[in-house]
């Protein structure tokens, strides 16, 4: 039995981060020890980037229904109803571990493998979002990974020719050792042409496209489930490398098949690669799966079993075929030039079974793999509560000298040196993207009149201060900006970036964020589709802020309706909505400003925050706003001079009479939007509001060519232009 | 009138441009394989924009050699129309249809932005619906867009009126701010900005309507 040559032993186990009760499952379920490539099976499907082991209890808290909702989680990627028979498939992934070691690769590889993920399922992917977070400006590596990654997103996107449309990018100390790459894919397909994993039926051909086997990226899911330590620099050679040409090609032929009657079943070779695609389809289908690996196209000579089964090389899926279909598929792609191989069939054994120079090398049951997977309820404690800062404690400070200089902070400075090298328009439905003066993107649905709107927020700072009500944010931060691009939001996906969870703080964080999203996601029918989590984010024992990421998608019936912050004029109110009560603590004002990193963060009422978005979509779909802001980092000062700028017009706000200036122009109370509306409209505007329960506010007046904050020095637009425009050219140059 | 849209399997703008000339400038238009070796019968030839081979060697250097490359040069030398966007401008410098050549941007990173423009000849099939040295605006999005020829084939362009587009604000090095050129006999036009993106205003963007009024009045 050749199964048997070259057995594996407890220490390989634990060196591919197995532990001694996984190990026992393998040698009970086998009745035999597992040959090395048995047991690099075992260990990738079993890591927690494949399995899920210490999240998976959490992650069902989260609801995953909903009237829009055709499919959530579990499958590639989350789809919705968005009318017309149409469905949006969405999902966002991370490739934080990869992008850090070599970030161009890893980011470009990041962009390819969440398309894979959306276009897998039958969509065409029509736009590309990106959350990146990196270490402090001031630490040695960031420049270079700035630089690294952005051009790997563009050097992907832009050749494949799918607009990257937004996108946010924050700076802090405590990403130093981790940076994080999320980014996420949007696609439409029609919805009697949705495609999933599960190869239903023995007997039929397995095949493989796109492009050649290598050694590249083996061991990357098993990467991404280990902290990183001085030894991180020697697991460049895990890191693959992209093809955006291939993958184009692999696009448009993928949904050529799609249009035919071929595919049983259809997964791309991400995570694990070969290993994971062919488990997945058989175990969801209920069958076997018999494969040849001499048929495997090979990029290097030599390759053994165990190298081709966890290569995750980029550009390939593996597609069931119905018996009888093989020539017609092979065509399109051989017209495509990319690799085609039939290389196995689906059985009725149950098994996966692997050929390799006439020997069989590999014969295990599939069911175990799913069923027997290690599903950990890891020890977790509370984090603790922060105290609740007093305002009053806070210095007032000069308004115009703290916006300023926040203006031109690193998280607040405008990324334009990022989002130019973005190819934001290809496809031409683009309406609004980065630097498009919308708190959403908004992509029309092509040749309609319906977009879909679609942005991604987490507000670490809070998750970290408070986890549970961090995770509420996220979600409810999503959610205001798809309101404020007039959209109705539909639902979301998340990933989960987070430190080591073996350690029950940070498994705490995890657990209490996971709390807070459901909580938020259901009041505000907002459901989870699709997602990702990343675990062991880490270097030294230091994790990274916590850091669940949301990407939400909505829809806009009128494309012509999509509301944003550049339109308001000269003689405009403004109006704030919601409730307003001077927080600091754990603002970006107490951070920046006052040099504090203290304090428990706003608080979120749900009830309330579903109330003013409501009112906020009616005003919009009314047509009685020239522009709408939601309020986020750097509260109202902020709003106002984004609108200010974005509307190349100024503003004067008013102080408070009860709050002191601080408080008032920068407090980060959740819930709030800034509107501009005609003079005229103004009373009727605050009945309308009175009556939905909307506390509403005049605020200040749009005029001039200045930003005016109470009785401080006036600001000017060009100025505080300037100022925000050179930061990140400015530091990304002084090299 | 009829028009083709050439297929290269790197080619990411041709559904743009077959949206474009569909709504404002032709009755039929033909999506065309890069590997067919025949034109249909049409009046203009549209190369897109996209990264034709990956552009892994020189940007269109491998497209130039495309078997329906044949078929749009004997369509040229016709007299018939042939448009070159971006890619599709590089891919005619690659095939000599046009002089010069196509560089790495000077701040040799890729740029996608909205480009003020000045029309500098408006006596050609593809800009007589714009103002004659008027400006308009019209996005680029490239990393290899920076024109490069000697200066007498530089100074033999601006004497001919070949120099149909230029940056106002030159973003990419561009000599002489040239954004677009036409071959000799002016049936030929390469240019880097994208019209077919910018023909609809709920895109913000509607700079390249008059180049597809323009075409359909030169085809009309």
């Amino acid at each position: 039995m050749s199964m048997q040559k070259d057995p594996a032993s407890f220490e390989q186990a634990q060196a591919l981060g197995l532990n001694e009760d996984e190990w026992g499952v393998i040698l009970k379920r086998l009745g035999r020890t597992p040959n090395q490539t048995e047991l690099g099976i075992f260990s990738v499907m079993w890591s927690e980037h494949c399995s899920y082991k210490s999240s998976r209890r959490h992650l069902r808290k989260l609801p995953t229904t909903g009237a829009c909702v055709i499919c959530g989680p579990g499958e590639n990627a989350g789809v919705i109803d968005i009318g017309d028979g149409l469905a949006c498939i969405f999902k966002m992934e991370s490739h934080n571990h990869p992008s850090y070691i070599e970030p161009y690769q890893g980011a470009a590889t990041g962009v390819g493998g969440i398309m894979r993920d959306v276009f897998t399922m039958g969509a065409r992917p029509v736009a590309l979002l990106n959350a990146l977070r990196f270490g402090s400006p001031d630490h040695p590596k960031t420049r270079a990974l700035v630089s690294g990654v952005v051009a790997g997103i563009g050097g992907y996107g832009n050749c494949v020719g799918v607009p990257t449309v937004s996108g946010e990018t924050n700076f802090h100390a405590g990403y130093d050792g981790n940076i994080l790459v999320n980014a996420m894919c949007v696609g439409i397909a029609e919805q009697d042409s949705i495609f999933y994993s599960a190869a239903k039926g023995a007997g039929n051909p397995v095949l493989y496209v796109g492009a050649k086997t290598g050694r590249d990226g083996i061991h990357g899911a098993t990467m991404a489930s280990a902290e990183f330590d001085d030894e991180t620099e020697a697991k460049r050679p895990t890191v693959q490398v992209g093809d955006p040409f291939t993958e184009k090609r692999l696009i448009e032929a993928c949904l050529e098949l799609m249009q035919t009657n071929c595919i049983v079943a259809i997964q791309d070779m991400g995570a694990a690669g070969l290993t994971s695609s062919s488990i997945e389809m058989a175990d969801k289908g209920g069958v076997g799966i018999d494969l040849d690996l001499d048929k495997v196209p090979q990029r290097e000579t030599h390759m053994t079993p165990v190298e081709m089964m966890l290569s995750e090389s980029q550009e390939r899926m593996l597609i069931v075929l119905r018996p009888g279909k093989e020539s017609e598929a092979q065509e399109i792609f051989e017209r495509w030039e990319l690799d085609v191989a039939l290389i196995g069939k689906t059985t009725e054994t149950g098994h996966m079974v692997l050929h390799h120079k006439g020997e069989t090398v590999c014969d295990i049951p599939i069911a175990p793999l799913g069923d027997d997977a290690p599903n950990y309820d890891r020890p977790w404690v509370a984090p603790p509560t922060l105290p609740v800062i007093n305002a009053g404690e806070i210095a007032p400070g000069d308004p115009a000298k703290a916006l300023l200089s926040m203006v031109q902070s690193p998280d607040m400075a405008s990324k334009r040196w990022i989002w130019e090298q973005y190819d934001r328009h290809v496809m031409a439905d683009t309406l609004k993207a980065s630097g498009g003066a919308s708190d959403a993107a908004v992509v029309r649905v092509h040749d309609t009149n319906k977009a879909l709107a679609m942005s991604s927020d987490c507000t670490p700072r809070y998750v970290l201060a408070d986890p549970y009500e961090g995770g509420k944010q996220a979600v409810a931060e999503c959610w205001r900006n798809l309101i404020a691009s007039g959209a109705s939001p539909m639902a979301v996906t998340d990933c989960l970036n987070f430190g080591n969870p073996e350690r029950p703080d940070i498994m705490g964080q995890f657990v209490r964020a996971i709390d807070g999203m459901a909580e938020a996601c259901r009041a505000l029918d907002f459901p989870v589709v699709s997602g990702n989590v990343s675990l062991y984010n880490e270097t030294a024992g230091t994790a990274i802020p916590p850091t669940p990421v949301i990407g939400g998608v909505g829809l806009i019936d009128d494309a012509a309706t999509a509301m944003g912050f550049g339109g308001a004029v000269a003689g405009d109110t403004l109006i704030l909505l919601g409730e307003t009560t001077g927080w600091l603590g754990a603002s970006l004002y107490l951070r920046d400003i006052e040099g504090r990193e203290e304090g428990a963060p706003p608080p979120i009422d749900l009830e309330q925050e579903r109330r003013t978005g409501m009112l906020v979509r009616t005003l919009i779909h009314g047509g009685q706003v020239h522009a709408v802001h939601d309020l986020s980092d750097g509260g109202l000062a902020c709003a106002a001079t984004d609108m200010a700028l974005a509307s190349r017009c100024g503003v004067h706000l008013m102080a408070s009479d009860t709050l002191s200036d601080a408080a008032w122009f920068f407090g980060e109370d959740q819930g709030r939007y800034l509107i501009a509306v005609k003079k005229g409209a103004v009373d009727a505007l605050l009945d309308q509001a009175q009556q939905a329960g909307v506390g509403a506010k005049v605020v200040g007046t749009m005029k001039g060519l200045d930003v005016v904050l109470g009785d401080a020095m006036p600001l000017a637009l060009d100025l505080l232009s300037q100022k925000h425009e050179n930061w990140l050219p400015a530091y990304m140059e002084d090299a | 009138m009829n028009a083709a849209v050439i297929v290269f399997p790197g080619s990411n703008c041709d559904r743009d441009a077959v949206c474009a000339l569909r709504d404002h400038t032709a009755k039929s238009v033909h999506r065309v394989w890069h590997r067919d070796t025949d034109l249909p019968k049409v009046d203009l030839v549209l190369l897109p924009g996209g990264f034709s081979y990956g552009d892994y060697l020189r940007s269109g250097a491998i497209a130039a050699r495309s078997p329906i490359m044949a078929a749009v040069q004997a369509h040229a030398k016709r007299g018939g129309l042939v448009v070159g966007i971006c890619n599709g401008f590089q891919i005619l410098t690659e095939t000599h249809l046009l002089p010069g050549a196509l560089m790495r941007n000077a701040g040799l990173k890729f740029l996608c932005k909205s480009t003020p423009l000045r029309i500098e000849n408006a006596d050609t099939p593809f800009t007589s619906a714009y103002d004659d040295h008027g400006e308009t605006a019209i996005p680029i999005a490239h990393h290899d867009g920076n024109y490069f020829a000697d200066e007498d084939t530089l100074d033999r362009l601006e004497g001919q009126g070949q120099i149909v587009f230029r940056y106002v604000n030159n973003p990419n090095g561009s000599s002489r701010d040239i954004a677009g050129i036409t071959n000799k006999a002016g049936n030929v036009l390469g240019m880097m900005p994208h019209p077919e993106r910018a023909v609809d205003p709920l895109t913000g963007e509607t700079g390249g309507l008059a180049f597809f009024k323009s075409l359909a009045g030169a085809m009309a």
